[in-house]
């Protein structure tokens, strides 16, 4: 057991925590209110590294461990939450899945930029009719011979408009249900993709969020992830990954709010003392910091198992469950000490409550996580 | 051309200063550690200056303990070349300057932060000039190197200059240098793990000078208030009361 | 032995920080013994140079050699050290201004002496000599023993009182004799603040923030100044977003400054901005908003709005 970081970790933990805190905060109330996608902080994280931070050098990304990815997601989040899953879904669905599964010149081709940031991807699998259970695709892939056919829709799908590259799943052949399910990579500007219109969200504003449409769009052969039927394991063993990287967003936005909220009790007086010495806030700020630090700790745990080629899906789907549930206890909380000022959005505490909800309900929802843990303890 | 700059290991500007033996030492108990903030931004510019073609090498140095090897690493990942770190307990700027002449003498440029936001010596950088018998600039906001020739901005006691000076040279950094300290990129990270952290056995020298030992600065007395409306009295209170108006 | 003061001047006057090192050595001069001896380099005029013997100097070196204008650091470092030898001075006070803070190094290797900087109080012992200099950004003091003969000093402005002792100076013209290949400095432009009072130099320093909202709400801050004959300052984030120049930002990473009064507008107060500023001797907050912190640091203070305050000011300042 080691439970410290290494010198490497704690720098690109500071990393993040200097663009956060410099850059991401300057803007962040704007953007969230316009719903703008933050283009120049993704071309600017793209140039330190964070949009490929653990696809293997050899394919322009950082080389950096999973930890190290945590640490990143964790302090991106605790400012801007909106930031952090393009960062999330660009690093660890897209880059992770097309660097494990993916065949050399799909990685020469695709990789190798998502990895630099110059482009960034989207995950496309959720339908109108099927989010938490992806085992019913209704998008079609029809086998053309040199080709496939693509049509249907996909909806929630983040990045849609600002991507160029999708990971998209569809049912190839209906007969063998979930084991006839594709996935492929293809590009936004392919003929017949369009787009739904911006989804005016409740957080995460400034990610940009459609549906997405397909109409007879092609698809060269060469872009099937895969053996012929691989699209549904391919999809599951992503949102492994992906779900990690949820889970730091997740414990981010707890501990944004959390330190604000603490900063806040610090200084705040009512009945002649800081209102941090008064029990009530000092228990609701010692409740918060516990399960700050359970959030943390199973995040790493789930991150370490991964590092070290263990299995880490029961791990992080716990991570995921635990740290968007308690997300939105502590940003709750961290309204609650703030009083009026964490009802008004200049405090920041009301947005990251509004961004908390997400992430009980994206890349799996909380009760999608309790199958995956409860049939993982009920197997064994 | 060749650039030294010296990095100093401060604690992070916001920590909480506390002492400890009887207010002889400060104390070090979960302190953040960062690179001096004038010596990262002459960092920042020496890397500046490298991509913009105008400068071979950039080698940074230190003089501590061991503890301080994560400040020069991260140097190394925002893109210094090297890193040297002299093994002594830095002991006053004297002592200091006199380990660094060992290993600066080769340097074209020296770069120095105006001041270490700890011990506010603004020391070192002018007695390691003068212990090699180089040319200092003091102050500088500004530094381009246009065809080999030092372009330098420095700030003088009312008002600003631009003036070139021939290398070898000590500058004096402060803010204006570099816009923003530069943060490490994870190639840049990658990178450190292979670039040279040498450590040199420190030079024989004394102090000159000793920290006695501390005191914080009495707490301050209540803000007295005045209303919005009655502005006006402040006057009267700063003339009458505080006496300095 | 001798107790030696650089001087600094500008524009052919003294600054007022000159008179107060003067005072300040004639204290320690009292001390030890011994006697003030005062160097000017630059181009000062007898009638200026005069006034040092009021605050205590018993003798003047004059300088007067345009050559050293370009404050090249190598040559004023030994000039003010054979100024140093040829008086036998066992201290060395400079000013703790970038010019000071540039030459009291080099001169204090020179004459193998211990340096301190950041001096803010008369030496609390001779034998052995200790004194106390700031540390940490304002935030804390050390008491520093000098184990050499000879110290230098450099000595934070605003921290002694001047006092004028009636007397007068011997005015001593020196050469240092330096050949012309040493001043290695060339300036090819300068830009001087004119006709405005130095930021460094100060006693009234009146400072805006981000709570200013705008350049264009500064005209009452610059009456101010006038009347007051106040520097004027800002803090990091207006000089960021351009609203004022960076040569007026104070704070930690900007001048550190410590005036008698600080007036700030609009500033709310955070940790680096004080850093450069908690040493002014009285601190005036204006602020909307009463949870700044920078009323924590403050004497006086008013929770509103920075236009309403300001003509009140003004107006108050005119029936002073």
């Amino acid at each position: 057991m080691n439970f410290e970081f290494t010198e490497e970790q704690l720098m690109i933990q500071q990393a993040a925590r200097d663009y956060a805190q410099r850059e991401l905060i300057q803007d962040v109330l704007e953007r969230d209110e316009k719903a703008e996608f933050p283009t120049q902080h993704v071309k600017n994280l793209a140039e330190l590294g964070f949009m490929g931070m653990m696809v293997d050098p050899d394919y322009d990304g950082g080389g950096m461990d999973t930890v190290s990815y945590i640490l990143a997601m964790e302090e991106l989040s605790k400012v801007d939450a909106s930031i952090s899953v393009i960062v999330s879904v660009n690093n660890s669905l897209v880059c992770y899945g097309l660097e494990k599964y993916g065949t050399e010149e799909q990685k020469q081709k695709y990789l190798k930029p998502l990895a630099r940031g110059e482009i960034i991807g989207a995950f496309l699998l959720s339908e109108p009719e099927a989010g938490s259970d992806a085992t019913h695709q209704h998008t079609r892939a029809e086998d053309k011979g040199d080709h496939y056919l693509l049509n249907g829709t996909k909806n929630w799908i983040t990045s849609a408009n600002s991507a160029s590259v999708y990971l998209v799943a569809a049912q190839t052949h209906p007969d063998k249900k979930h084991h006839g399910i594709n996935v492929f990579l293809v590009e936004k500007d392919s003929p017949g993709i369009s787009l739904g219109p911006h989804e005016d969200k409740m957080g995460m504003r400034s990610s940009d969020t459609h549906s997405v449409m397909f109409s007879d769009v092609k698809v060269p052969k060469e872009n099937r992830i895969g053996e012929d039927g691989f699209g549904f394991k391919f999809a599951m063993k992503t949102l492994e990954a992906g779900r990690m990287g949820i889970a730091a967003q997740a414990l981010g936005i707890a501990s944004g709010a959390y330190e604000r909220a603490l900063a806040y009790a610090k200084e705040r007086k009512a009945f002649g003392t800081e209102i941090a010495n008064h029990q009530v806030i000092a228990f609701k700020l010692a409740d918060m910091a516990v399960k700050i630090e359970n959030a943390r700790n199973l995040c790493l745990k789930a991150a370490w198992l991964k590092d070290n080629d263990q299995s880490f899906s029961q791990a992080s789907a716990m991570a995921k469950l635990y740290c968007a549930d308690i997300a939105m206890e502590v940003t709750t909380e961290a309204v609650q000490i703030h009083g009026g000022y964490g009802y008004v959005r200049e405090y920041h505490v009301e947005r990251l409550m509004r961004e908390a909800k997400l992430t009980q309900i994206y890349e799996g929802t909380s009760e999608v996580q309790k199958i995956v843990i409860s049939r993982s303890i009920l197997r064994d | 051309m060749k650039i030294l700059v010296l990095i100093n290991n401060v604690p992070d500007t916001t920590t909480k200063i506390r002492f400890t033996g009887d207010n002889t030492a400060f104390d070090t108990t979960r302190v953040q550690w960062i690179i001096n903030p004038w010596d990262e931004l002459a960092l920042t510019r020496s890397v500046e200056l490298k991509e913009a073609g105008a400068v071979e090498q950039i080698s940074v140095a230190n003089v501590g303990a061991q503890i301080t090897e994560p400040t020069l690493r991260k140097a190394l990942a925002v893109g210094a070349d090297d890193a040297i770190r002299i093994d002594a307990e830095p002991k006053d700027a004297f002592f200091v300057a006199n380990q660094l002449a060992e290993v600066a003498k080769d340097y074209d440029i020296i770069l120095a932060g105006i001041e270490a936001s700890d011990y506010n010596g603004s020391a070192v950088g002018g007695m390691l000039a003068e212990l090699l018998d180089f040319n200092s600039v003091s102050a500088v906001s500004g530094l381009n190197i246009e065809n080999g020739e030092l372009v330098i901005n420095r700030e003088i006691d009312g008002g600003s200059q631009v003036l070139s000076i021939s290398t070898p040279v000590v500058l004096i950094v402060q803010k204006g240098i570099a816009k923003e300290p530069r943060i490490p990129a994870m190639r840049g990270i990658m990178m450190a793990r292979k670039k040279p952290l040498n450590v040199v056995a420190p030079a024989d020298a004394d102090a000159k000078t000793t920290l006695v030992d501390f005191t914080l600065p009495p707490p301050k007395a209540a803000c007295k208030m005045v209303d919005e409306e009655n502005a006006k009295d402040l006057v009267a209170l700063l003339h009458e009361e505080a006496k300095v108006l | 032995m001798s107790i030696l003061v650089y001087t600094e001047n500008w524009d052919g006057k003294f600054k007022k920080l000159s008179f107060e090192l003067v005072s300040y050595a004639a204290a320690i001069a009292k001390e030890m013994g011994s006697s003030v001896t005062a160097l000017s380099i630059g181009e000062v005029a007898d009638n200026e140079l005069n006034k040092l013997g009021n605050f205590g100097a018993a003798k003047v070196l004059n300088v007067n050699d345009s050559r050293y204008n370009s404050f090249d650091n190598r040559a004023l470092s030994m000039a003010v050290a054979s100024a140093a030898q040829a008086e036998d001075a066992k201290v060395v006070i400079f000013a703790h201004t970038n010019l000071g803070k540039a030459i009291a190094p080099r001169v204090a290797i020179k004459l193998d002496a211990g340096l301190v900087s950041g001096v803010t109080e008369l030496p609390s012992n001779f034998s052995p000599f200790i004194v106390q200099k700031k540390v940490f950004t304002g935030k804390s003091f050390t008491n520093v023993q000098v184990d050499a003969d000879v110290k230098v000093l450099t000595f934070s402005q605003n921290s002694f009182e001047l006092v004028e002792t009636g007397g007068t100076a011997e005015i001593v013209a020196f050469d240092p004799q330096l050949g012309d290949d040493i001043f290695a400095t060339s300036v090819k432009e300068t830009n001087k603040v004119t006709g405005k009072v130095l930021l460094t130099d100060a006693e009234i320093v009146i400072s805006g923030g981000r709570g200013m909202k705008g350049p264009e709400n500064w005209a009452g801050l610059e009456e101010m100044a006038d009347l007051l004959k106040a520097g004027l300052a800002c803090s990091r984030p207006v000089s960021d977003e351009g609203w004022r120049p960076h040569t007026e930002h104070v704070g930690q990473t900007g001048k550190i400054i410590a005036p008698n009064l600080y007036f700030a507008f609009g500033i709310s107060g955070a940790i680096q901005h004080l850093g450069g500023v908690s040493s002014s001797k009285v601190i005036v907050a204006i602020n909307k908003d009463p949870e700044a912190p920078i009323f924590e640091t403050a004497d006086y203070g008013i929770v509103g709005d920075v236009q309403k305050v300001i003509p009140q000011l003004i107006e108050g300042i005119k029936e002073m």
